[in-house]
């Protein structure tokens, strides 16, 4: 089972797994990512692309099936004002060992870092800034090109 | 076409979308890019870096050489940043 799902409320975790429980689900590995808790951040917006979000990450979730056989997949991403310690994205990825779904958790992560159409912008002391892309981010999807 | 523009790219322009005929010498991203940024002002600004920026052509990835049509929608935005 596949779900993908752009929304702005948070998400229940634990319903979450409960739902990619498949046949033969012998492993469960799940990623959360989520606002930090520094300093002088107060909000953090995320904007997106909607005619081609869902159509993005359901091309990395094609790609992730390609390298292991997935039992199911969740990839939830918030949009919209968040506050510190908010849930960003989950993704969980339902496998029958846990090798696989640890890799394609990672996997799933680095490309949507790089490739899904999201934007942040913090606030900080009143101002806004847009968040710039890392380069760190573009290392860490690369170095599965080659796998 | 429609042109889209997201992020600081919006804020730069001032708007979101924008409907445009494909203009004669337009057939490639580059050459859209090109006549964009002659209309000056927040445009000008906006493609001032092309390393900075990113395009999607119909909801794919694609590069500034790709070819362009009339009924095309047209993305334009910065690296992303989300996960």
């Amino acid at each position: 089972m596949i779900t993908i799902r752009i929304q702005s409320e948070d998400f229940d975790i634990a319903a979450e797994i409960a739902k990619l429980d498949a046949e033969n689900t012998g492993a469960v590995a799940t990623f959360t990512g989520k606002v930090r808790r520094e300093g002088d951040l107060t909000t953090l917006t995320l904007e997106h692309y909607p005619q081609m979000t869902e159509r993005e990450i359901a091309r990395i979730v094609e790609e992730a099936q390609t390298r292991w056989p997935l039992l199911g997949v969740t990839i939830l991403h918030r949009v919209g004002r968040l506050m510190p310690g908010e849930n960003i994205v989950l993704v969980a990825v339902a496998t029958s060992h846990r090798s696989a779904a640890f890799q394609a958790c990672e996997f799933l992560m680095d490309y949507l870092k790089t490739k899904a159409p999201f934007w942040k912008q913090e606030e900080r002391n009143g101002t806004a800034q847009w968040v710039e892309a890392k380069y760190s981010d573009d290392k860490a999807a690369e170095r599965w090109r080659n796998k | 076409m429609t042109l889209l523009y997201f992020a600081w790219l919006r804020q730069k322009i001032g708007r979101g979308e924008e409907q445009l005929s494909l203009p004669a010498e337009v057939k490639t991203v580059s050459d859209l890019v090109l006549f964009l940024k002659k209309r000056g002002g927040g445009f000008e600004d906006a493609f001032a870096d092309l390393r900075r920026i990113r395009v999607a052509v119909n909801q794919d990835h694609c590069g500034f050489d790709a070819p362009l049509r009339d009924t095309d929608e047209v993305a334009f935005f910065p690296p992303v940043t989300g996960g």
